[in-house]
């Protein structure tokens, strides 16, 4: 489904990712973790086609097709979903609002017809359900003084509504409490089918008790520096990340 | 005399007056005649400003004022004429005037007559004399502004609207100015005179288009009392074309305990003027003034407000907010009086912009001038680019870059614009906005 390969991208003479390496297949979970500033959310940022970051190298297929080719729009309308690490804060604009514009554009993209009020209503209030977010927040301006949770279960509620065939969930996690984290879990989880794959960053083992992965990866200074199976999630909230340091140094 | 560039239109007017003198008889002598020789006195000391003048620092009228003008020009307007400029179909008083003529064909009044006394302005020199001898003229200075004194002198046609005491008229009444520039360069003076007495409302709208595409030259003035308790909701709505000057001054007089609210749109015009000041002669009164300016092209829009608090515990509330696009300019300058009288003053004032070009420029200046020590002031000037995280996040949805941004810029826009209780106008300015965005 997503294959990168050897993608190297810098924001301004600053090389921040040198070379990632990724095989995402249908139906997988992938956790992405590493310490602060290792390039995890400049390597979701690239595949949602944030223009701050030159690609200097490598290539990103999705579905065969060339995601970096494709403008910011035509990646979502592809499937894939950004839910970001710090959602933006857009006055006067409502999700309500915006959600409407964005699914009837995706579907426009895909040839289908757009929904009408009704059927958008209907499916709001489902995903509402789903992520157990209340109306008003979703009448209110995007993301202006909402909590750090509700801005992270805004996120979900959006991908929820999108159905992306790809999502990538940038430390979706940091700074919620349990419950919020259960719901956010719930979201990801529900989405889970085998057509789906979704991308995690993650700082903290606990949100990978909720979401299972199939394979844990450890970026450290623009790399990948380890993969492996779930336990390496366990490994590292116990011993943190000096050990895989102290490798990378020694190589 | 000075051989200043602007004395050809000057000397004309000039000459335009003293020719009308002589064909008015024994009406030369009437104390309204007698302050149009006096304003006419002072356009001529003063002359057209330059930008010499700290007031018309950014705005140089020198292209207008090379230019010629019929002033007054018959047209021969259609309804069909009319429906080319889509306006918004409005449940009320509805009075039309092109080229500054009062057209009655196309006007309705539908309010009582016991609730609302509305006139032109020349039926009330012969209706109401005592009415326009109190008010006319007594809140617009023309001693320092050319123009005021040039509306002054030519005044001939405009609305008088007079609301009695304790009444609320529940039409909302729309003037509706009119250039039809589409056989020749046109100029008008409207000037109106709005009284709100005691405890009474009205809601009264400006709106001022141009058919053609010749020059056109609007100068306006309009005069508002707000008296005790009253309360009024002012708009101007500007869809001019290109070729369109406009200078336009509205002077509120407000008393204890009115309230005065206010929006002016500036969606299109060549070049514009705007003057809005509010003198807060009463105490415990509330001001508020909203602005959207949207100039594309070479269009030039310029906004001046001041806000005079005279007296104690008043409340002003000023949000301007402008979109620029191509090599426009805009200017804001926001001025606050707080007189040493005016103690618990409570002034707001912030002016945002978005310059969607970098050849497109925007000057702001605020100015606070305060005398009295326990009052509550802030201002504050914004101008950016679009916000570029906020066009990726809802790119990123699967928005279309072109469309994020109107999404964005109508976001914007739509601060001021929702400040618009007549739904109608509201509406259609929205569906303007939109189709400006989407150009
Ligand atoms: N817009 C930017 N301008 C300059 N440096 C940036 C920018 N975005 C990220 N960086 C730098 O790139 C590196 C990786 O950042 P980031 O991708 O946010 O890391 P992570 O998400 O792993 O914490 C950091 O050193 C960060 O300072
Ligand atoms: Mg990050």
């Amino acid at each position: 489904m997503l294959t990168i390969s050897n993608l190297q991208a810098s924001i301004g003479s600053k090389e921040i990712l040198k070379g990632i390496n990724l095989e995402v297949k249908p139906g997988e979970v992938h956790a992405i973790m590493g310490p602060n500033g290792s390039g995890k959310s400049t390597l979701a940022s690239v595949l949602a086609g944030r223009e701050d970051y030159d690609v200097t190298g490598g290539s990103v297929l999705f579905e065969g097709k060339d995601l970096l080719e494709m403008a910011p729009e035509n990646r979502a309308a592809e499937g894939i979903f950004l839910a970001f690490q710090y959602p933006v804060e857009i006055p006067g604009v409502s999700t309500t609002n915006f959600l409407k514009t964005a699914m009837n554009e995706i579907r426009k993209y895909r040839g289908l017809d757009p929904l009408d009020a009704v059927q958008f209503l209907k499916l709001m209030k489902e995903k509402m359900k789903l992520v157990n977010i209340d109306q008003s927040l979703l009448s209110r301006s995007l993301n202006e003084g909402f909590s750090g949770g509700e801005k992270k279960r805004n996120e979900i509620f959006q991908m929820a509504m999108l159905e992306p065939k790809l999502a990538i969930l940038d430390e979706t996690d940091s700074g919620l409490d349990i419950d919020a984290l259960r719901i956010v879990a719930e979201g990801v989880n529900q989405l889970r089918s085998p057509e789906r794959a979704t991308i995690v960053v993650t700082h903290y083992q606990r949100l990978l008790d909720y979401i299972v992965p199939d394979y844990v990866h450890v970026l450290y200074k623009g790399r990948i520096v380890k993969s492996g199976p779930k336990e390496l999630a366990f490994e590292l909230e116990e011993k943190g990340y000096d050990w895989i340091k102290a490798e990378v140094e020694t190589v | 005399m000075t051989n200043q560039p602007n004395n050809d239109l000057k000397s004309r007017l000039l000459a335009d007056f003293r020719n009308s003198e002589e064909r008015m008889n024994g009406a030369s002598k009437s104390a309204l005649h007698q302050i149009r020789r006096e304003a006419l006195n002072r356009f001529d000391r003063l002359g057209f400003p330059t930008v010499k003048h700290e007031e018309w620092k950014y705005t140089n009228v020198n292209s207008l004022i090379k230019e010629v003008f019929e002033f007054n020009a018959p047209s021969a307007i259609t309804l069909e004429d009319l429906a080319q400029l889509e306006s918004s179909q409005l449940n009320g008083n509805v009075l039309y005037f092109v080229n500054g003529q009062y057209q009655p064909q196309l006007s309705k009044i539908v309010s009582p007559a016991d609730q609302l006394s509305i006139s032109t302005l020349s039926e009330a020199v012969k209706n109401t004399p005592d009415l326009l001898n109190r008010y006319f003229a007594k809140y617009a200075d023309f001693q320092d502004n050319a123009f005021t004194a040039l509306n002054t002198a030519f005044a001939s046609e405009g609305v008088v609207i007079h609301v009695p005491a304790h009444t609320t008229v529940e039409a909302p009444t729309i003037l509706r100015f009119i250039s039809d520039a589409r056989q020749m360069n046109v100029a008008s003076q409207p000037r109106n005179l709005f009284i709100v007495d005691q405890n009474a409302e009205v809601k009264v709208a400006e709106s001022f288009r141009t058919l053609g595409d010749q020059a056109s030259f609007t100068n306006v003035v309009t005069e508002i009392v707000v008296a005790e308790d009253a309360r009024m909701e002012y708009y101007k709505i500007q869809n001019e074309s290109d070729m369109a000057y406009h200078i336009g001054t509205t002077q509120v007089y407000q008393q204890d305990r009115s309230h005065f609210y206010s929006a002016t749109v500036t969606l299109d015009g060549g070049f514009i003027r705007n003057n809005l000041n509010i003198a807060l002669d009463g105490s415990n009164c509330e001001a508020h003034m909203y602005g959207l300016y949207f100039p594309n092209g070479r269009q030039h829009i310029d906004n001046h407000t001041l806000v005079d608090h005279r007296k104690p515990n008043s409340h002003s509330n000023e949000l301007y907010k402008g979109i620029l696009e191509d090599r426009s300019t805009g200017v804001f300058n926001g001025k606050i009086f707080v007189r040493q009288d005016a103690q618990k003053t409570n002034a707001y004032q912030s002016c945002k912009n978005v310059v969607l070009s970098n050849d497109a420029t925007m000057n702001t200046k605020p100015q606070l001038e305060i005398f009295a020590d326990d009052v509550k002031c802030s201002h504050g000037t914004t101008t950016g680019k679009l916000n570029e995280e906020a066009l990726f996040y809802l790119q990123s949805r699967g928005i279309p870059k072109t469309e994020a941004q109107s999404l964005l810029m109508f976001a914007f826009a739509e601060d001021v614009i929702k400040k618009i209780k007549i739904d109608p106008l509201r509406e259609q300015l929205e569906r303007r906005i939109q189709a400006k965005l989407a150009r």
